[in-house]
């Protein structure tokens, strides 16, 4: 079994307990336990499921490794699925159980797949489950989804937040190990700005387990005088429980700090997403040790040699009373040692190696160890828990020598460097013969936007797996004093990639590369054999690597079983990509504090809180909300826009038209730079006047529209619509920068300095005469003219012009004064009957007066002569942007669909996005079409439904009645007529 | 070609599965064949299959610089769906959606095409009109969808939150037929079609110029020699350009990066594909139990199939506020693929200047769901030496007319 | 995630602070074009896997367009230069040609 120590645990404070939950247990551990450790120490080795078979599974590492240990955790709000415990810190009234099980963990009927697994090698799903056709869906990918998946579906919505922050320095420096803390002292020192992060809790990485000797301190003394060093230095920021997560191009990293994953409710924000631009990243990330590829070996029990060790050495646990250990190399003896220390028993080491030379070894043999050189284990024995282990001849087939009882194994396939960082943006890898491992190779190292190395990487992660070396590596490529761990001389360790090496098929088998996919021997060979042997094609095919681990575990043991299959050298087949994150991130996370109201940034009119406080439904209009109506009670929101539209052709109306683009252009030749980028000339525009204009893309597509005014000798102000606004002041500056740079003129987009209020209605001008202040009559100021002046002693600029059709006035004022003189209008306006109107009440009256709407009648295919808006394009210039585009052969054919009004037969309204068809079927066997509906609305002013059009043939067609499809498949019967339903002569505009 | 069965695996598990076969095989290259394609992603290799089931020609190479489905049909996000808006878009991916169907059954490997509909969130009052305009053009194109409400659109899909306080749900376009089938599948099964056929798959092969005679293809070279061709199909996607530089032409094609990322697996929530291309995500859920998502692509050119991260911020958002359960899972990887834009984002299938050499590329973020209607259209282009009904509109010339495909009338953004 | 320095503004811009706007150099053909000329001026883009020549907008920051020089295929960036230029600098040209031997130049 699996117990607590009497004594020992570095990182356990045994005089304060923590209680928490296990499949509904209770239990209990140690502040500074991870969750692992203390359901270790309650003896829960079993913790989950696997993927495919639904073998059982427990614990087998103690880092961000681990790809068994998976549990949801949390309740409500705070739950998680796919939490590793192994990197969980305990804390009291933790919550968690085991996933991917029914009924229950100890018995699962999932695990008939297990029984069933001969028949479902790698890949068996795509040779079966065809037939008949319609089976896959709805009979077997049903089966296999509810077979698959891991944790359960988080319910409810996240009652946590999240932060960013910002920050740069010289050196970012990821994993608080000796090599970490080395490179952040001597580079801190010497000045630079050093970021250090380090995914645990804890500063100092396996040193202090290990027992090295630094600097002639214990590990464990040295990283604390080196900790306390760095915290003195105020140029370097140290963060503990933050994972560095990927780096980006230009040097760019990302991290993420578990704040208060620890501290739940505790009012901090759970997880904090550093985003930091970094000169240079530095890697002392360490190595991860290999598992060894022997038959049961992912029996709950079995762990890797390493992680047996920390749990003894920082945890004072055991994971069991009997630990056979298995190795190919030195440093698992250390295992042996520190368990044979904590008083359990060693059985035996079975070691693949023939010669045994090391210090370790040695030390091992004398106390007591008994030790096998070039044995295997041929097999492991037990189900749900190790109860022993056969060993045989490495050299051999897998005859059996010997059977010993033991309740753990620990093994050791000797240590990958974890070079993920290095991968991201594509540093390259070497293969070191000697250990066993690819590690980075110095010479083909991601580059920054200087063409620079991006990524430095030290210690172990760069190869240099003992203490000594690490630091002699931090040294050669930092400098600084030279500081030195005892050297514990360790042999040559030996590759082994099958145990033992002539296994048969039965065996490998039962050889486990990845725990959790349920990915053995016996499939990446099948993936060879079959062809797949791309190791990106055996990854995918067998789906090596692809589990929440990422193949931390299993992905240099499968190339090599690959290799091996395809008798190639393992550098040959190569690795597949490193991706980040390193280990994964919450999306809550990574979307930061840009939640709910603040998702996207908000724009608000200056009325926008009058509109709130009055009802109205508010519609989003890119980042902008606009009142699409008013409702009162007990009206839907069709009434309102009726109700909003009649009051405003009968009395006065008024629309909130802040949001329209505003945008001044100035300069001696801004006259000369409005006649090239609309279609209409602007440059002769008098003083005073208003006009609207057309604006094409190079294409000679319609892009927006609006009414341009100019306000004196060398300025114009143009309007563009809502949406338009930046992009158009984008597209100015685009052509004044980049082309015609050498014209004098100035433009600024002063959209949000103007509230800008439209007041329409046969009454719209005595309520402006009621605030009084300046002549607005027919006379002083006729249609399409504008006047500075003040309304209600509030500075104004007012226009007459009309997209309702009605006399209409639309008055600027600054910003700050918007809602002064929105509430003042209201209140001067209440004896005429005022009544505020939205957006959607504009686009029927302007259907009603037939005026296009940019993104209704165009969609980016639509040219202004489509919209037979001909007398807005000039002919008597040489050039606008645009004109080219439009003499091209499709763009001048005359069997372009052109606008038109229509009206169906019965009044009633043609469908929203309906076409109209034609006789035929084209060469595809689709319906032949000659023309859609781009606007259709019921018109409350005219009692009937009101559509415009393009149709081929355009305005030739009047007359004519064609037929709109419905999606209930049959057609509405509708007549080709003049598109302006309203005031024809426009004398209500004018008036 | 051995058949795969349930018969065959209970066969070949009594051996311990040591007697399959190779799915394709890998031979040196011939010195010439009738047709070259080069580029072995899904499009390429239907593109083969094609010639050979509907034309007869079997006599084809096809050469890969990598492996063998490595570029953007084995990084996608899977999609598969027809109810695009203009008339020729709508046709060649309703005829991939149609060859989807069967696919499985006619390639003998199981793709896991699974029709678990899709949905295309409305969320502005542009965005519903959009979406009817595609229901009604969808109708008369033959492609069945359906403008549903916002609680058919929660029924469907019970994880959605259709109450956003900044764009709540006002409705969807609904394909039934839409959903999903497994990338790398479509890749493999046609490579082991097209092998049985007798083709070439020579992989690890980069082409280093185009050879011509007479404003006439004559073959590629490679890294592994001269090949001669009657016909040359390029199917590259992202590496258009390069070759149709070899090939002594400039086309309308521009590489860049589009990313996509997966959660760790949970248990099944999810049982459609949800676009909402207002705020710009999409998502479904794997076999696997992984969340599949995509996001945006990047505003430059870029050949490292990396992205710049802000975009998965923004993708991911917009998706908690779309599935506001999803804030716990957590991104198990990210990456990026190379995708091909053309001036108006719809592909190009089409002769080129150069005589007997055909261009199949600019699919932009669309191209795994077109897959086989890409190859059975580019296969008769190819096999006629002129374009057909589906290829027609499709031409490399139509940017010089201005007869543009424009999909983005519809959709802002991806697929 | 780019790094673009303003020639304007002097600052480091990260890629969130800027707008994309592809290939730099296009020369406008408008009326009285060829078909030819217009169609290579709206869409044969140069799309190179390696040296490139485009248009940036520090529009969340001075609002100046510039020009930048940029790897695509390892994004390294070798210079950025004021929009209004007609041709990359002389010695941006040389910077990149020491870089990139293989280089064909600019045109």
């Amino acid at each position: 079994m699996s117990t607590r120590l009497q004594k020992g645990g570095r990182l356990i404070d045994r005089t304060r307990s923590a209680s928490f939950t296990f499949n509904g247990k209770r239990l209990s551990g140690f502040a500074g336990d991870t969750l692992a450790s203390s359901l270790l120490a309650n003896d829960q080795m079993l913790v989950g499921r696997s993927f495919k078979y639904h073998r059982p599974r427990g614990i087998v590492a103690s880092g961000a490794e681990e790809p068994n240990a998976l549990v949801n955790m949390g309740e409500g709000g705070r739950f998680e699925p796919n939490q590793r415990v192994t990197t969980t810190e305990l804390f009291d009234g933790l919550t968690a159980t085991s996933q991917n099980h029914w009924p229950s963990l100890e018995f699962d009927v999932g695990v008939v797949n297990n029984y069933a697994a001969r028949f479902l090698p790698a890949g068996f799903y795509y040779k079966t489950f065809m037939f008949p056709r319609f089976a896959w869906k709805h009979v077997f990918e049903p089966i296999v989804r509810q077979s698959a998946g891991l944790g359960k579906v988080p319910q409810g919505p996240e009652v946590d937040r999240y932060e960013y922050a910002y920050a740069f320095c010289d050196l970012f420096i990821v994993g608080g190990g000796i090599a970490g803390l080395q490179a952040a002292l001597v580079a801190g020192q010497a000045g630079s700005r050093v970021i250090l992060v380090e995914q645990t809790a804890h500063w100092g990485g396996r040193a202090p387990v290990d027992g090295d000797v630094i600097d002639g301190k214990p590990a464990d003394q040295w990283v604390k005088d080196t900790v306390q060093a760095l915290e003195k230095l105020p140029n370097v920021t140290l963060r503990l429980r933050t994972m560095a997560s990927g780096v980006y191009d230009h040097g760019y990293v990302l991290a993420d700090e578990k704040v208060a994953d620890h501290t739940p409710g505790d009012g901090r924000p759970r997880h904090r997403l550093w985003r930091i631009r970094a000169g240079k990243i530095i890697s002392a990330q360490g190595a991860i040790e290999r598992p060894l590829s022997f038959a049961g070996n992912d029996i709950p029990g079995v762990m890797l040699a390493s992680a047996v060790r920390d749990y003894v050495v920082n945890f004072a646990v055991s994971p069991g009373d009997r630990t056979v250990v298995v190795t190919n190399n030195d440093d698992a003896y250390r295992t042996a040692i520190a368990l044979k220390e904590a008083g359990l028993e060693v059985p035996a080491i079975i070691d693949a190696r023939t010669s045994l030379t090391g210090d370790l070894p040695a030390k091992a043999k004398a106390m007591g160890i008994r030790v096998e050189a070039g044995r295997a284990v041929v097999k492991v024995k037990g189900g749900k828990r190790v109860t022993g282990v056969s060993i045989g001849l490495q050299a051999g087939e897998g005859a059996v020598l010997e059977d010993i009882a033991c309740d753990a194994v620990a093994m050791s396939g000797g240590w990958s460097p974890v070079v993920h960082l290095w991968s991201h943006c594509a540093g390259k890898l070497v293969w070191d013969e000697a250990q066993a491992h690819f590690r980075p190779d110095p010479k083909r190292p991601p580059t920054n936007q200087d063409g620079a190395a991006m990524v430095a990487i030290v210690g172990a992660a760069n190869g240099n797996l003992s203490a000594a070396a690490a630091l002699a590596d931090v040294a050669a490529q930092l400098g600084g004093s030279a500081v030195t761990a005892v050297e514990v001389p360790e042999a040559a360790m030996l590759a082994v990639w099958i145990m033992p090496q002539g296994a048969g098929p039965a065996l490998k088998m039962k050889m486990w590369l990845d725990y959790q996919n349920d990915v053995k021997v016996s499939d990446v060979q099948l993936a060879a054999r079959e062809g797949y042997t791309s190791v990106e094609h055996t990854k995918r095919y067998t789906t090596l690597g692809m589990a929440t681990d990422q193949g931390k575990l299993s992905n240099i043991n499968g190339l090599a079983v690959l290799a091996g299959a395809l008798n190639d050298q393992i550098p040959n087949v190569g690795t597949t990509t490193f991706r980040p994150p390193y280990t994964p991130v919450p999306f809550g996370a990574l979307a930061g504090e840009s939640r709910g109201e603040i998702f996207q940034p908000l724009r608000k009119s200056p009325m926008h809180g009058w509109h709130e406080a009055h009802n109205a439904y508010l519609e989003p209009v890119g980042l902008w909300r606009r009142a699409y109506c008013y409702p009162r009670a007990g009206e839907n929101h069709e009434q309102a826009v009726n109700r909003e539209i009649l009051n405003a052709r009968a009395n006065v109306g008024m629309l909130d038209a802040s949001t329209l683009g505003k945008i001044i252009v100035k300069g001696p030749d801004a006259g000369r730079f409005l006649d090239m980028l609309y279609t209409n000339v602007m440059s002769n525009l008098g003083i005073g006047k208003c006009r609207y204009g057309l604006m094409c893309n190079e294409q000679g597509f319609l892009s927006d529209d609006g009414v341009v005014i100019r306000l004196s000798e060398d300025s114009w102000l143009c309007h563009t619509t809502t949406g338009g606004a930046d992009r158009i002041h984008g597209w100015m500056e685009d052509w004044l920068q980049c082309e015609w740079w050498d014209w004098k003129v100035y433009t600024a987009n002063v959209t949000e300095e103007y509230a800008q209020i439209a007041v329409a209605g046969p009454n719209a001008r005595k309520v402006l005469e009621k605030l009084g202040g300046m002549d607005v009559s027919k006379e002083t100021l006729p249609f399409m003219t504008f006047a500075d002046g003040t309304l209600g002693g509030l500075p104004v600029r007012v226009h007459r012009i009309s997209f309702s059709g009605e006399l209409s006035y639309e008055i600027a004022t600054p910003a700050s004064h918007g809602l002064a003189l929105w509430e003042a209008l209201i209140e001067a306006g209440q004896e005429f009957g005022v009544m505020p109107y939205g957006t959607e009440a504009m686009h029927i009256m302007r259907a009603e007066k037939g005026f296009i709407m940019i993104g209704d009648e165009t969609d980016g295919t639509v040219i202004p002569q489509d919209l037979n808006l001909g007398w807005a394009i000039s002919k008597k210039k040489a050039d606008y942007l645009g004109k080219r585009g439009q003499e091209r052969t499709h763009l001048a054919s005359p069997d372009r669909w052109k606008l038109a009004g229509f009206e169906t037969l019965t009044g009633g309204v043609i469908p929203d996005g309906s076409y109209i068809i034609a006789d035929g079927h084209n060469a595809n066997g689709q319906r032949n079409t000659q023309g859609r509906v781009t606007s259709t609305y019921y018109s409350p002013t005219l009692k009937k439904g009101i559509a415009m059009g393009l149709i081929k043939g355009g305005m030739d067609r009047l007359g004519d009645v064609v037929e709109f499809n419905t999606v209930a498949g049959s057609t509405v019967k509708a007549k080709v007529v003049d598109p302006v339903f309203y005031d024809k002569d426009g004398e209500k505009g004018n008036a | 070609m051995k058949r795969y069965s349930v018969f065959a695996i209970a066969k070949q598990a009594m051996n311990y599965h040591l007697g399959w076969e190779k799915a394709w095989a890998s031979p040196a290259p011939k010195k010439e064949y009738d047709v070259v394609i080069v580029g072995a992603g899904g499009h390429g290799l239907a593109t083969a299959y094609y010639l050979g089931k509907n034309h007869g020609i079997k006599n084809v190479a096809i050469i890969e610089k990598g492996w063998l489905g490595g570029g953007n049909t084995g990084r996608n996000t899977t999609i598969i769906r027809s109810n695009y808006l203009q008339d020729p878009s709508a046709a060649i991916y309703d005829k991939a959606l149609q060859l989807y169907e069967g696919l499985s059954q006619d390639l003998n490997y199981n793709v896991m095409f699974s029709p678990r509909g899709l949905l295309m969130l409305a969320q502005t009052h542009h965005e519903v009109r959009g979406y009817l305009r595609t229901v009604h053009a969808n109708m008369l194109q033959g492609v069945t969808t359906e403008y549903i409400s916002p609680a058919r659109v929660k029924e469907l899909v019970p994880i959605i939150n259709i109450d956003g306080p900044r764009y709540p749900v006002l409705g969807a376009l609904y394909q039934p037929r839409g959903g999903t089938g497994r990338h790398d599948a479509v890749a493999w099964g046609y490579a082991r079609a097209c092998s049985a056929m007798g083709m070439d798959i020579i992989q690890q092969t980069e082409v280093t110029a185009v050879r011509q005679e007479g404003g006439v293809v004559k073959g590629v070279e490679t890294t592994k020699g001269f090949i001669g061709c009657k016909k040359l199909g390029v199917v590259v996607a992202g590496h258009s350009g390069q070759l149709a530089e070899m090939a002594g032409f400039r086309l309308p094609i521009e590489a860049v990066a589009l990313q996509a990322l997966v959660s760790e697996p949970i248990k099944p929530c999810m049982d459609v594909v949800v676009m909402a291309n207002t705020v710009h995500g999409y998502m479904s859920q794997s076999d696997k139990g992984e969340m599949v998502i995509g996001g945006g692509t990047d505003g430059f050119n870029n050949f490292t199939q990396r992205g710049s991260f802000h975009h998965v911020e923004e993708t991911l958002r917009a998706l908690i506020e779309t599935f506001p359960m999803i804030s716990r899972l957590k991104m198990l990887r990210q990456w990026g693929g190379i995708v091909d834009m053309t001036g108006d984002r719809s592909p190009i299938l089409s002769k080129t200047p150069l005589g007997n050499c055909f261009f199949n590329c600019g699919w932009g973020t669309g191209g795994f769901k077109a897959i086989p209607g890409s190859g059975w259209a580019m296969a008769e282009l190819m096999a006629k030496g002129e374009p057909g009904p589906l290829t027609e509109e499709f031409s490399m010339w139509r940017f010089k007319e201005g007869k543009f495909i424009d999909e983005s009338v519809a959709a802002g953004v991806a697929h | 995630m780019l790094i673009l320095e303003c020639p304007y503004c002097g600052v480091k811009a990260e890629e969130t602070e800027l707008s994309p706007g592809y290939e730099a150099h296009l020369k406008r053909f408008g009326p009285g074009s060829s078909p030819e000329e217009f169609e290579a001026y709206m869409f044969a883009r140069k799309n190179p896997k390696g040296v490139h020549f485009e248009r940036w907008r520090h529009a969340y920051g001075c609002g100046k367009w510039f020009l930048a020089a940029r790897c695509t295929a390892t994004l390294e960036v070798f210079g950025t230069y004021p929009a209004q230029s007609g041709e990359p600098p002389a010695d941006l040209q040389a910077k990149i040609k020491a870089k990139r031997p293989n280089w064909e130049g600019y045109k």
